[in-house]
């Protein structure tokens, strides 16, 4: 590691809070991205698959 | 005409949709991991800027989304192309899958610059600069585009809409990339370069080559995620379809 320890990886000389909350805010939006569609798809084909139930009958 | 199956294939919400789920994860995967591992390196292990400090850092994130978000409205361009060209249903759904995509990544884009800029720059933001204000428009065309879509009551007319205006926004994208040097910018010029040798060291570029192709390859995850979820609500009264959701 570039940095002697975790408390100055954390600080990062006074730049920590600028660096940690630009991929604190990325990565919440890369995970969004990825689990909305992912949520929305599963609910998707529980509706579809209650319908071919429904229809069966 | 067996050179033209792939194109009619292509044409196939049913074979797309497999083609999807086989796809999905070792994409969604390799892009993950190679964005994690370029994180880790470019956080802990790199060392800091001469000039910048640590501040710097926010490269491995900005640059990759950056890049990403431009790339994506090319594709989103063509796949608009595609739709008024041949008018296939496919395009179409590429052209909306890709839109909330582009924005999320130009949206990161825009806010990890912004948080780079105050201090390196000592601003958030400038209005006057054209490499910032051009990016931003690149966000709000993706925005129009997705209202585009649900603005129309018929379909055909939103999809028509969005195709057009995706491909009247391409107009945007060289000046995105020349306003750092068409007008004097506080954004620093490319540093990658592909016709000379980059201007940025070595240990701080490795990181970046494993970021960029692990960004590209999650964004390609991220849209077939949304053409899933486009290709169910379509084809959800299809037998395929039942099937599929009955396994």
């Amino acid at each position: 590691m570039y940095f002697n320890n975790l408390a100055e990886l954390w600080e990062m000389a006074g730049h920590g809070p600028y660096v940690w909350s630009a991929y604190a805010i990325s990565f919440i939006v890369l995970a969004a991205i990825v689990v909305i569609p992912a949520k929305r798809y599963r609910q998707q084909l529980a509706q579809i698959q209650q319908q071919s139930n429904k229809q069966d009958k | 005409m067996a050179s033209w199956q792939w194109f009619h294939r292509l044409g196939s919400p049913k074979w797309l949709s497999g083609t999807i789920d086989r796809w999905l994860p070792w994409v969604l995967g390799l892009g993950t991991l190679l964005l994690l591992v370029s994180v880790v390196w470019g956080l802990a292990f790199t060392p800091p800027d001469y000039k910048q400090g640590n501040s710097f850092r926010i490269i491995y994130i900005h640059v990759p989304t950056a890049i990403v978000a431009l790339a994506a409205y090319y594709a989103m361009a063509v796949a608009g192309a595609v739709s008024i060209i041949w008018r296939m249903k496919v395009a179409d759904m590429v052209l909306r899958a890709i839109a909330p995509v582009g924005a999320a990544l130009t949206f990161l884009a825009l806010v990890t610059g912004a948080i780079w800029g105050k201090p390196t720059w000592g601003a958030y933001w400038i209005w006057q600069d054209a490499r910032l204000t051009s990016m931003l428009l690149l966000f709000f065309l993706y925005l129009g585009i997705m209202a585009l879509h649900d603005a129309y009551q018929n379909s055909d007319s939103g999809n028509r809409a969005a195709a057009i205006m995706s491909l009247v926004g391409t107009v945007n994208i060289p000046i995105i990339y020349k306003s750092v040097d068409w007008w004097s910018s506080l954004h620093q010029p490319a540093t990658l370069k592909f016709t000379e040798e980059s201007t940025i060291a070595t240990e701080m570029l490795q990181p970046l080559m494993l970021a960029i192709p692990g960004a590209y390859l999650f964004f390609i995850a991220a849209v077939m995620l949304q053409l899933r979820v486009l290709i169910a609500r379509n084809e959800k009264n299809t037998r395929w379809m039942a099937d599929r959701a009955a396994q």
